[in-house]
């Protein structure tokens, strides 16, 4: 056990809860949106897959990781402007859509990899660090907290920013009346059908990112199905984060520390199968859920689709 | 929204001048013609009755004036040109605001955010203001809005004034209230009376919805009847102010009906003797939940061949009673018996079994299933029991007689008893349901809102059943949010507010106006009337 608390130890546990935990606070921060307008995304883990694989393919060819992140961001809206079109515009099936398209974009990513590739994997030069002088060299937290990619501090901007609009301006108003009664919005001379397909669509452009992310900066490289169910743990820290962002952050924090664990227990040279460790984030999502779910409130309107007058 | 800022009302058009017309508007649903070639001018400073029936087109129109719906044939006009309102939002813009029968305020915002609801985006206007303006309706209209409650702890009638004051805060020509007194108490509708009369006096065009006579009467300037969605006929101004009550009444029955009977004007049940208690609930409690009103220490008696009436503002309990009776919730304490046997732990189908029969107000979720033929539906309660099942199987040909009888024994019109029963209208669904729950050794029926949503006639006939069924020896326990049917049908009115009886009343048929009061005042939770239980 004591050498479970080696700086080692400790130092890779933190840079993994970091490293894999920025995709799915992306993705939570996305899936949060589109819950609060009423749309339950289960579609976001095809747009990370299909963000990973478009951001990735965009940095490769332009050897820029920020034109990679923007590749990433319009990879993860294609697929959100088919849910947004099929599902808020034409009210189908929120579900049965999600899941086709998460099916379908994992499909088709391997394929046009596989295509490009062959069976070879090709790497992303290091990715830039930000490395802010004299807190990097803070021993143990030092080099996991201050030596990571900007795209880390943006996204901690990014919780601040939705934390704000969503208490300050009436677009949390309108997104939460959405999801909660879209015909009271309606008759109030909001536009129900409007704000679902923009939360939708930023709902791509975050998971997007959040796969880009894995793919350029936390692996270098794009394999197909990498996301590995990132997105179905951004779709459980929406729904237990209430609404707020910064809860996103802390659960996402708490399940990328779960799934960092393999790294970090070989580190420390724990002989605990990998198989058993892997399984762990999935684990520890089954018993927040046992926890905490029951008092998580969702939107009285999740997943319904609104069409005027219909009763 | 973006007039949120003004400081006080607009200059609205001259008194009497058309603000919104229909002009040959139809309407067409499937199957329905909602609305046929109707013409009607809204004028400022006018409260201006629409009445009718259910089906009568009334919410069809109040749809087209909000932008909901457009119309198939025929426009609108706002201030005398032709428009079209595609959407809310251009309704809003014509100056149209529209209190709607369901209220239609997000319950986990504050009223406060209620209020600012669809304005743009990216900003939310400056609270002073709205504080302001709200300060100037209070003094103006008595409009009480607590801007920061959760709007959903709020009752029905603050919920609606809050719609009101919504409207007004917009700048607002046309203001149409859509059967804005069925969730009020009798106090509450003279209030919001009183308020329609004041914005008219301002110069707004009101336009008050109601299927209620008296309601008509006595707030409205000009009273337009609607029948099978077309227009009947119109008392003016003059000619009503010219009118008494009862002479109002039945011109606008003549309107409504073509005769000036409506069928319901037949005396209120004698008192007879009582016979021996069939239901007794003591000390019934439950547990309530966010939306759920408990119930704490209900107690009563029914005895055969009575009709006990409940009454109440809808949600104080009632539902949560009926269930709790019928046991399909659970409770806390207290007793429930039945013919002095104690069956507060027996299961729905055993009480069922020793005669207790519940007929729900919720004729298509829970007391029917829609895509079912009307059949199966008259035997849904006892699945897998013989005779319509034996050793497992289905009967078929069993059952469908026994709902040919039942069709026929309770006048369900319907194509056949394979008909799916959601195909079925609201009365004749509820003529199947009372069918299946009268069948076997009915001994005390439990009613919620039996009524309720029906049309004229199928209320007549309805009540006439409840009555029948009681003269037949059982004990029947009605709840119902309408005071004229408790009045005319019960032999004792209970009074629920909050989940308590808060006291019982004999029935005096001769003296309906003061029944009317004290039911009122207590439905309120004011001062106990006599109690006798």
């Amino acid at each position: 056990m004591e050498a479970l608390l080696t700086a080692a130890f400790l130092s890779s546990l933190l840079t993994g809860a970091i490293v894999a935990g920025i995709p799915l606070l992306l993705a939570g921060l996305g899936e949060q949106m589109s819950e609060k307008a009423g749309v339950l995304n289960i579609g976001i883990e095809g747009m990370m897959i299909f963000g990973a694989y478009l951001g990735f393919l965009t940095a490769w060819s332009t050897e820029s990781i920020w034109l990679g992140f923007l590749g990433g961001m319009a990879g993860g809206m294609i697929v959100a402007a088919l849910m947004a079109l099929l599902c808020v515009r034409l009210g189908l099936n929120q579900i049965v859509i999600g899941i086709g398209l998460t099916l379908g974009a994992e499909g088709l990513t391997s394929l046009l990899h596989h295509f490009q590739f062959s069976r070879t994997y090709p790497r992303l030069p290091a990715p830039l660090r930000l490395d802010l002088p004299i807190l990097t060299d803070l021993p143990v937290i030092g080099p996991s907290l201050f030596g990571r990619h900007p795209m880390v501090y943006l996204a901690l901007i990014g919780v601040i920013i939705l934390a704000w609009a969503y208490r300050r301006t009436n677009l949390g108003l309108t997104l939460r009346a959405a999801g909660e009664k879209p015909a009271a919005l309606d008759v109030a001379g909001g536009h129900v059908v409007l704000i679902r397909t923009a939360a939708v669509l930023f709902t791509g452009a975050m998971a997007g990112l959040g796969g880009a992310y894995m793919a350029n900066v936390a692996a270098g490289l794009f394999i197909p199905f990498m996301t590995g169910g990132a997105g179905f743990i951004g779709i459980v820290l929406a729904m237990l984060a209430r609404g707020r962002p910064v809860w996103v952050l802390i659960g996402a924090l708490i399940f990328g520390a779960a799934l960092s664990l393999t790294t970090a227990l070989q580190v420390a040279g724990s002989n605990v199968p990998t198989d058993v460790i892997q399984m762990l984030p999935f684990a520890a999502v089954m018993l927040v859920l046992v926890i905490w779910g029951r008092k998580a409130r969702l939107p009285a309107a999740l997943g319904l689709s609104y069409e005027r007058g219909a009763r | 929204m973006r007039d949120l800022a003004r400081t006080s009302l607009v200059p609205l058009p001259a008194k009497g001048v058309e603000a919104v017309g229909l002009v040959s508007v139809t309407k067409r649903f499937p199957g329905v013609v909602a609305v046929d070639d109707v013409s009607l001018g809204i004028r400022s400073g006018e409260v201006h009755v629409l009445l009718g029936e259910n089906g009568a087109g009334k919410s069809t129109i109040v749809g087209m004036l909000a932008g909901l719906q457009l119309p198939d044939e025929g426009h609108l006009t706002v201030n005398g040109v032709p428009v079209r309102l595609a959407s809310p939002v251009e309704s809003l813009a014509a100056g149209i605001n529209t209190v709607f029968q369901h209220v239609m305020l997000v319950p986990t915002l504050t009223v406060f955010e209620n209020l600012v609801l669809g304005d743009a985006w990216w900003h939310r206007p400056p609270r002073a203001l709205i504080e302001a303006r709200i300060a100037e309706l209070q003094r103006d209209f008595g409009l009480r809005v607590p801007l920061d409650a959760i709007t959903g702890d709020l009752s029905l009638g603050e919920q609606q004034q809050i719609e009101i004051a919504r409207a007004l805060l917009r700048e607002s020509h046309v203001l149409i209230l859509d059967e804005a007194t069925s969730m009020l108490t009798p106090q509450g509708a003279d209030e919001l009376g009183e308020r329609m009369r004041r914005l008219a006096e301002r110069g707004l065009a009101v336009v008050f919805i109601t299927h209620k006579l008296s309601e008509a009467y006595r707030f409205g300037d000009r009273i337009s009847v609607l029948k099978q969605g077309r227009f009947a006929g119109e008392i003016g101004p003059d000619a009503l102010a010219a009118m008494a009550e009862k002479d109002a009444v039945d011109e606008m029955v003549q309107l409504m009906f073509g005769s000036s009977d409506t069928g319901l004007a037949s005396a209120a049940r004698q008192s007879r003797p009582r016979g021996a208690c069939s239901l007794k609930v003591s000390g019934l409690s439950t547990q309530g939940g966010v939306e759920e009103m408990a119930l704490s220490d209900i107690s009563l008696e029914v005895f055969a061949g009575e009709i006990l009436g409940v009454a109440g503002i809808d949600g104080n309990g009632q539902k949560q009673m009926a269930e709790a009776i019928a046991g399909q919730r659970p409770v806390t304490a207290g007793t429930v018996e039945l013919e002095s046997r104690n069956v507060t732990q027996e299961s729905v189908g055993k009480r069922r079994e020793l005669g207790l029969r519940y007929l729900t107000d919720d004729r298509l979720m829970e007391g029917s299933v829609g895509l079912f033929a009307v059949s199966e539906n008259t035997v849904l309660k006892e699945i897998g029991a013989p005779p319509f099942w034996s050793y497992g199987f289905e009967k078929p040909a069993r059952i469908a007689a026994h709902a040919r009888d039942l069709i026929q024994r309770f006048s369900v019109r319907t194509p056949g008893e394979a008909t799916p029963i959601g195909h079925l209208s609201g009365g004749n669904i509820q003529k199947v349901l009372l069918g299946r729950e009268l069948s076997g050794a009915a001994k005390v029926v439990v009613f919620n809102k039996p009524t309720y949503g029906l049309d004229m006639q199928n209320i007549a006939a309805s009540r006439q059943r409840i009555r029948d069924i009681a003269e037949g020896g059982m004990a029947v326990l009605l709840i119902s949010t309408d005071l004229d049917e408790l009045l005319e049908l019960a032999d004792r009115i209970a009074v629920m507010d909050r989940g308590r009886i808060c006291g019982v009343l004999d029935n005096d048929a001769t003296q309906p106006a003061e029944m009317r009061t004290a039911i009122g005042r207590l439905m309120v939770g004011e001062a106990p009337a006599e109690v006798d239980a």
